[in-house]
């Protein structure tokens, strides 16, 4: 495993958990989040993920280090899963570890609201009669930073 | 110069990597003005640009050797 990574492998979340554990470390927080079913009334039959995958994981990296300049002492790894996903496979795990719970729990989900942001990963929704990809424009207005 | 397409994009464009008629620099805000130009289906669909894999304003300067990506707006997680 790496520590930011982007595969097309499932997901052994028992890795990304115990890279996270150290004698410092007395809090780990860890996200799994998966392929649900039922998205505002319309069933899906199964994700496919795509990712640009080394600025994908070079931005996860970046994610890690604005972690380590809020919460200083925590170890964050994130892995994301690309390719078809079915219904209730892991498509992400964050793992958060600090010496102390409330660290690690800010610190993971600060994580997976900066995923949504400004990882270059896409998600389709396969569903019965269609697809689509998915993407939040709201995003994309002149606001965003460019990257120093 | 080389360009990188996902989902989307990709899709309606046919293409993961298309090669644009451009041998010296340009802005990034002209080349998604290029792209809209040589590519009427993605009219409307907005994208961030991304250089040697960092994301650029419409000002940065792209040369022809740079890796040059459209980002559509990203749905991870």
């Amino acid at each position: 495993m790496k520590q930011y990574e982007i595969t097309e492998e499932p997901l052994d979340i028992s890795k990304y958990h115990s890279y996270t554990i150290n004698a410092s470390q007395g809090a780990v927080c860890m996200f799994t989040g998966h392929v649900r079913e039922w998205t505002k009334g319309t069933r899906t039959v199964h994700l496919d993920y795509e990712a640009y995958k080394p600025m994908a994981e070079k931005k996860l990296a970046e994610i890690g280090e604005e972690i380590g300049e809020r919460w200083p002492g925590v170890i964050t790894t994130i892995a994301h899963r690309t390719g078809k996903l079915e219904i209730s496979d892991i498509a992400v795990v964050i793992v958060t570890s600090a010496p102390h719970r409330a660290d690690s729990y800010r610190a993971n989900e600060y994580a997976i609201e900066r995923i949504k942001e400004t990882v270059p990963i896409w998600k389709k929704e396969i569903w019965e009669d269609g697809e689509e990809w998915i993407g939040d424009s709201r995003r994309y207005h002149s606001s965003l930073e460019e990257d120093k | 110069m080389n360009v990188l397409l996902f989902a989307g994009l990709k899709e309606k464009i046919g293409n993961s990597r298309i090669t644009l008629p451009v041998e010296e620099t340009i802005t990034a805000g002209n080349l998604r003005k290029l792209m809209y130009e040589e590519f009427p289906q993605i009219t409307g669909d907005v994208f961030q640009i991304a250089c040697n894999e960092s994301f650029v304003k419409d000002a940065h300067i792209i040369s022809p050797a740079d890796e040059v990506a459209l980002i559509p707006p990203v749905s991870g997680g």
